[in-house]
């Protein structure tokens, strides 16, 4: 659907607690559009219990329960549970969490809701660290990044949320990017129109994390996807489709940008490129993008 | 009305199931898993119709029941030792987000070493996160507990989740008798659930979001003043209860030969239940000695311990230790009476490990701390008495 065609309700309302620039509330507003207000959502410790601002406020106009950081898929489960025995099914669950709720914390609670075909959708916001409490790493920071816990940069690579996500084989699973509306838009809607677990990843470049501009977040999001630090894809009933540029970068019809050329803008990078450039790790992170693509394409792509 | 003999955690099982929860999230764990199997059963055969999940661990067993006691539910769950130890978090959340949840606790030894026998450092150590907290002597009372702990919990006045304690193996295993009711007197009892709050997209409402220290500390002083509450309304709901059955199991202590003692002895759970044997001897041999076994831990029957203390000398055996200073109980029982004068309390801990605590046992301990002065609780078994 095209962004002009897309409902004028906002179920996030203005004056919320974000920061400017903010990757998330871009994906939420999109996302509340796709559902629509027969949405109860289930929200971890996150930045986004935030942005729903200070109590006796709120910026959501959807009910919100907030849980513990771990539990969001658990504290899911019991909300649909509730549901269907009251014969609200009309109704859609959304557990919204981070990447460190996702990745780290909640990994088990995700993965058992999963595995018991809860009917409802986890929907990450990757920011790629903690940046509630002040940039930590998470399973999700990339390699070689600055937090104020890796400060040398980190020395691991990220794992692949969305792939252990395929393990568990539900109906449908998706990763998308904020910097693209209509995509984040289209796969929250077929999620809904799907019985069972469904898994929306959303790549959220964060600038006071990854230090960039505000008024960049679109771009490190577009950049993320065309050097291939960052793929797009939806596997429904385990047919897995990239999509965008990924499906390009897949197939080969466009070649992938530099990572650098992404990182180079990240003040979180800076020190690869600062006194002097590290041609170590800069290597590193490109050929771990090749490996990646080259394993993906063994894996996915159609022959 | 029908007599079932069965163990503890299946006449908990159908206490539980008789309440028609609309969700029950469980994990399994010795000793609670006869519990959970016996709801699973239920369920299997169509006599329980509420949902059940079969969460992946007791964090998410909480977490679950949160969610669905949010969305309008009435939810029970059961655990035991260390699951309720990983349910720590969620027992916060749920006291604090004013849940009516309802579990069975089978109180059990922590690790390590591994042990499965009873003990009730698991619950204590939980004492602080807002939960109403019962514990059991019999069969018998574990059902109209587990019953009335769900017309407790979510009173308009208390909406705080309850904890019904057994202790392991001694009830949750042991098969003794219990009158059943007939479903229509627990539903006519019950009534329906109505939720204090509740997620609803016609009214949508966040909880739980960021709060400054002014609400906050208003929200502590609202679940202190229902934990008090709770004080008037547990006897007022058994009461009600034994109008409709004839069954009383409702005073925060249950009190046995307590009138004319000179010395009360105060213990909760089994320990309770064994002492009533002890008092038999005791009184044989012609001692005026009663028994106050505290049922409800939380909130502390203090009013009840004055005038006891008042009244007697008060023994007290712990089956639980705050280690680096007393047994739960003691140091309850000492705080309550301080500044009264004339009082004395004495004290014991006993049985930790699941150690077998015999008639024979409560009855020295009482013989020693009636020829006694010592201040400091005594481990029984392993220090003299001084």
């Amino acid at each position: 659907m095209a962004l002009k065609d897309m409902p004028v309700d906002e179920c996030l309302l203005q004056g919320n607690a974000a920061c400017p620039g903010c990757p998330a509330t871009m994906g939420l507003r999109l996302v509340l559009k796709a559902l629509g207000k027969k949405t109860i959502m289930v929200v971890p410790a996150c930045c986004t219990a935030v942005i729903e601002s200070l109590y006796p406020n709120t910026s959501f106009d959807v009910p919100v329960m907030n849980i513990a950081f771990e539990a969001a898929a658990a504290g899911a489960s019991g909300v649909e549970a509730a549901l269907r025995k009251q014969g609200r099914e009309d109704i859609t669950v959304v557990a919204w969490a981070g990447d460190g709720g996702t990745y780290d914390i909640g990994l088990q609670a995700l993965s058992g809701a999963f595995e018991r075909g809860t009917n409802f959708i986890y929907i990450c916001y990757n920011n790629q660290i903690y940046s509630n409490t002040g940039i930590q790493r998470s399973g999700a920071t990339p390699y070689a990044a600055w937090t104020t816990t890796t400060v040398g940069g980190k020395t691991e690579f990220r794992k692949e949320m969305g792939e252990i996500v395929l393990a568990h084989h539900i109906p449908y699973a998706a990763q998308t990017c904020i910097s693209y509306p209509e995509d984040v838009y289209a796969k929250v809607s077929k999620a809904k129109g799907i019985k069972g677990p469904k898994y929306i990843e959303i790549l959220a470049p964060c600038p006071p994390g990854w230090r960039f501009s505000m008024d960049s977040t679109v771009e490190m999001g577009r950049l993320a996807v065309d050097c291939g630090a960052w793929a797009m894809w939806e596997c429904e009933n385990d047919v897995m489709t990239f999509t965008g540029k990924s499906k390009l970068l897949l197939e080969k019809k466009v070649p992938r940008k530099s990572v650098e050329e992404w990182i180079k803008q990240q003040g979180r990078f800076s020190h690869l490129f600062k006194p002097q450039r590290d041609a170590a790790r800069l290597q590193a992170i490109e050929d771990d993008v090749d490996r990646t693509w080259e394993r993906y394409r063994t894996c996915y792509l159609k022959k | 009305m029908t007599v079932m003999i069965d163990t503890g955690n299946r006449i908990a099982a159908k206490a539980a199931i008789q309440a028609k929860p609309d969700v029950v999230a469980a994990y399994p764990i010795t000793p609670q898993t006869t519990l959970v199997e016996a709801i699973a059963e239920y369920y299997a055969k169509k006599e329980y119709t509420g949902e059940y999940i079969c969460v992946e661990s007791e964090h998410s067993a909480m977490s679950a029941c949160i969610g669905a006691s949010a969305a309008g539910s009435r939810t029970f769950t059961a655990t035991s030792s260390h699951g309720l130890l990983l349910m720590h978090e969620m027992l916060h959340w749920a006291a604090l987000a004013r849940l009516p949840v309802v579990m069975c606790n089978i109180n059990r030894v922590i690790g390590p070493g591994w042990n499965i026998w009873v003990d009730e450092n698991d619950s204590i150590s939980q004492r602080d996160t807002g939960w109403i907290q019962f514990y059991c002597s019999s069969n018998q009372e574990i059902y109209d507990t587990v019953i009335q702990a769900f017309k407790l919990a979510e009173h308009a006045d208390i909406l705080l989740p309850v904890m019904v304690n057994l202790n392991a193996f001694i009830l949750s295993h042991t098969s003794l008798p219990a009158d059943i009711q007939e479903q229509h007197v627990v539903d006519e009892f019950l009534g329906n659930y109505v939720p204090g709050w509740k997620l609803d997209i016609d009214n949508p409402v966040t909880f739980g979001n960021i709060i400054g220290p002014e609400y906050y500390y208003k929200i502590r002083y609202a679940m202190q003043q229902a934990q008090l509450k709770a004080k008037q309304l547990i006897p007022q709901i058994a009461q009600d209860w034994k109008k409709r059955t004839g069954y009383f199991h409702g005073d925060l202590i249950e009190y046995v030969d307590c009138e004319d003692a000179d010395y009360i002895l105060l213990a909760m759970g089994a320990i309770g239940a064994e002492s009533k044997f002890a008092l038999k001897e005791l009184r044989h041999k012609g001692h005026k000695i009663g028994l106050a076994r505290v049922r409800v831990f939380r909130p502390f029957p203090e009013e009840d311990i004055i005038r006891l203390g008042k009244q007697a000398n008060l023994i007290v055996i712990d089956r639980n230790i705050s280690v680096g200073n007393e047994g739960a109980l003691f140091t309850e029982t000492k705080a309550a009476l301080s500044g009264i004068p004339d009082t004395s309390v004495q004290g014991y801990i006993a049985g930790l490990g699941g150690k077998d605590v015999t008639y024979h046992d409560i009855e020295t301990m009482i013989e020693k701390a009636m020829k006694g002065k010592s201040t400091h609780q005594i481990w029984y078994g392993i220090e003299e008495e001084r």
